[in-house]
């Protein structure tokens, strides 16, 4: 520890573990490492996220954020590191599962949307077509059903239904956002990633995207993690926020404080760089 | 009786890196609150009154000092309270009021304002029909009420943002000079509300720009004092 980082630790107390939340975290990702080469992508992070809570991860390029997130989703397995999730049936790390049971648990209980709508979405296919295909993966047949199922997702990522049967290469980012966003919650998933969900949407349909997120958040109180370089995106939705720089946590706090008292020089930069 | 909230020897360091400089905004600060009681926080601009408020809530995070609240379960020291037990208060029991609204892009007033019935689990059509309410009481237009709030003025925001903070009855309620660029009736309708919520045991702690607002409901006061800028710290 440097003097600096000394120096922070006693401007601030130490918290306690919880005491009043007795529910136990959705996810529990302890101690995560990863290098690819040289580079060091995760340095010991550790994260927790409680159910229907909203999880924001900030940082640069290069931060590792994303990187967490796709260890999230069992996209990559990290060199070290514990990740649980708290649900009926599951149990020890989840990183030991095999292939399969590892693309069910994705397919069932974990929703992504990437900012990239071609990691996510075939574009040739049908928009419903897309979403039915997350539900075919987890076993549903029934033609009826799978139309059924696929347009309510899509109704509720307030997707056009007069154009479910457009080819997402022929719909707006905007739209293409809400198919990927529909095909995620399909199954009503117990964990809702975002990576950088809205970058690259002008502002106006940004704030839409957005929206509909927070309404899926109240309505069904899904628990989510939104990873953005955007402050602007990562205010609006998170309750908690964790900064990220050079692969390690920096600082993590209620997005109010992290906002308003940033402790660490890096996120007091961040901060004051976007205001 | 049993306190809400006991505050001991709290302070407050803001330590700016890019300056290399500490700002000491308070410290020493001890006080006890009861239910129904209001506490009326004095001192000139800049003393250090809201940065208190906001260290209560934790959107501040104190230097050193315990924040004892009070609740069913037993005490817990909110200046050391883990983040997701704060979250949890911040839903149930503890409520902040500032002047300025936070409104989201198309969400309607009326939605904003019943969003804390809907995430105590009131049924919508309830949620909404006690939103209206408020939002008349406090003089908001019927032609506003499915409005988004965003193209308000600074005035008509405010009215949003009391109706949504009052409308859930908390335990104990942070009030940051909720009066400031109010009309005579929503100050009128604010101090009514204020009162109806000290008489049904809400603990209160406030800073308004006009005390006399408030002159009727306020049981005690603390006055606070400026404290120096320390020079550079060499670390």
């Amino acid at each position: 520890m440097t003097l600096q980082e000394l120096h922070i630790r006693a401007a601030a107390l130490q918290q306690l573990p919880p005491q009043l939340m007795t529910t136990p975290p959705l996810l529990t990702m302890t101690a995560i490492s990863k290098r690819y080469g040289d580079v060091t992508a995760l340095q010991d992070v550790s994260a927790k996220v409680y159910p229907g809570e909203v999880l924001g991860i900030v940082g640069e390029s290069g931060s590792g954020k994303s990187t967490l997130l796709r260890m999230m989703n069992l996209e990559d397995i990290p060199d070290e590191g514990d990740y649980r999730l708290d649900l009926p049936g599951l149990g020890g790390n989840l990183f030991h599962l095999d292939r399969l049971e590892r693309r069910m648990l994705c397919a069932r209980q974990i929703g992504i949307v990437y900012q990239n709508p071609h990691l996510g979405l075939l574009m040739n296919h049908s928009s419903s077509g897309n979403v039915a295909e997350r539900l075919l993966i987890a076993g549903e047949r029934s033609f009826e059903a799978l139309r059924a199922r696929a347009r309510d997702a899509l109704d509720a990522s307030e997707f056009p239904l007069a154009r479910m049967d457009a080819r997402p290469v022929e719909l707006s980012g905007g739209m293409q956002q809400r198919v990927q966003l529909a095909k995620a919650i399909a199954l009503e998933p117990a964990l809702l990633l975002l990576d950088e969900p809205t970058t690259g949407l002008d502002v106006s349909v940004q704030a839409l995207v957005l929206d509909t997120l927070k309404r899926l958040q109240r309505d069904r109180a899904i628990t989510m993690v939104i990873v953005s370089h955007d402050l602007g995106v990562i205010r609006t939705m998170a309750d908690r926020v964790m900064v990220m720089r050079r692969g390690s946590v920096v600082e993590e706090g209620l997005v109010d404080q992290i906002f308003q008292d940033p402790q660490h020089a890096y996120t007091q930069q961040l901060v004051h760089a976007k205001l | 009786m049993q306190p809400v909230l006991h505050v001991e020897g709290l302070a407050k360091t803001f330590h700016m890196h890019h300056l290399d400089q500490r700002l000491h905004a308070f410290s020493g600060i001890g006080f006890t609150l009861h239910a129904g009681e209001f506490l009326l926080l004095k001192g000139a601009n800049g003393v250090g009154k809201s940065t208190l408020l906001r260290t209560l809530y934790r959107s501040y995070l104190p230097r050193s000092g315990h924040v004892w609240y009070h609740t069913a379960e037993g005490r817990i020291d909110l200046a050391r309270a883990a983040d997701v037990d704060i979250a949890l208060l911040r839903r149930r029991e503890i409520g902040f009021v500032t002047q300025f609204l936070i409104a989201r892009p198309r969400v309607a007033a009326e939605e904003i304002v019943a969003e804390p019935l809907r995430q105590a689990g009131i049924a919508q059509p309830e949620a909404l029909s006690e939103a209206r309410r408020w939002l008349e009481e406090f003089g908001v237009k019927r032609d506003l009420w499915r409005a988004y709030p965003t193209t308000f003025s600074g005035g008509e925001q405010q009215k949003v943002n009391l109706a949504r903070a009052l409308i859930l009855p908390q335990r104990l309620l942070l009030l940051d000079e909720p009066t400031a660029s109010l009309d005579v009736n929503a100050r009128a309708a604010l101090v009514r509300r204020l009162a109806d919520l000290k008489a049904q045991g809400v603990a209160m702690i406030g800073v308004f720009h006009h005390p006399g607002d408030v002159a009727g409901l306020v049981d005690r006061d603390i006055e606070l004092k400026s404290e120096e800028i320390d020079g550079h710290v060499d670390i």
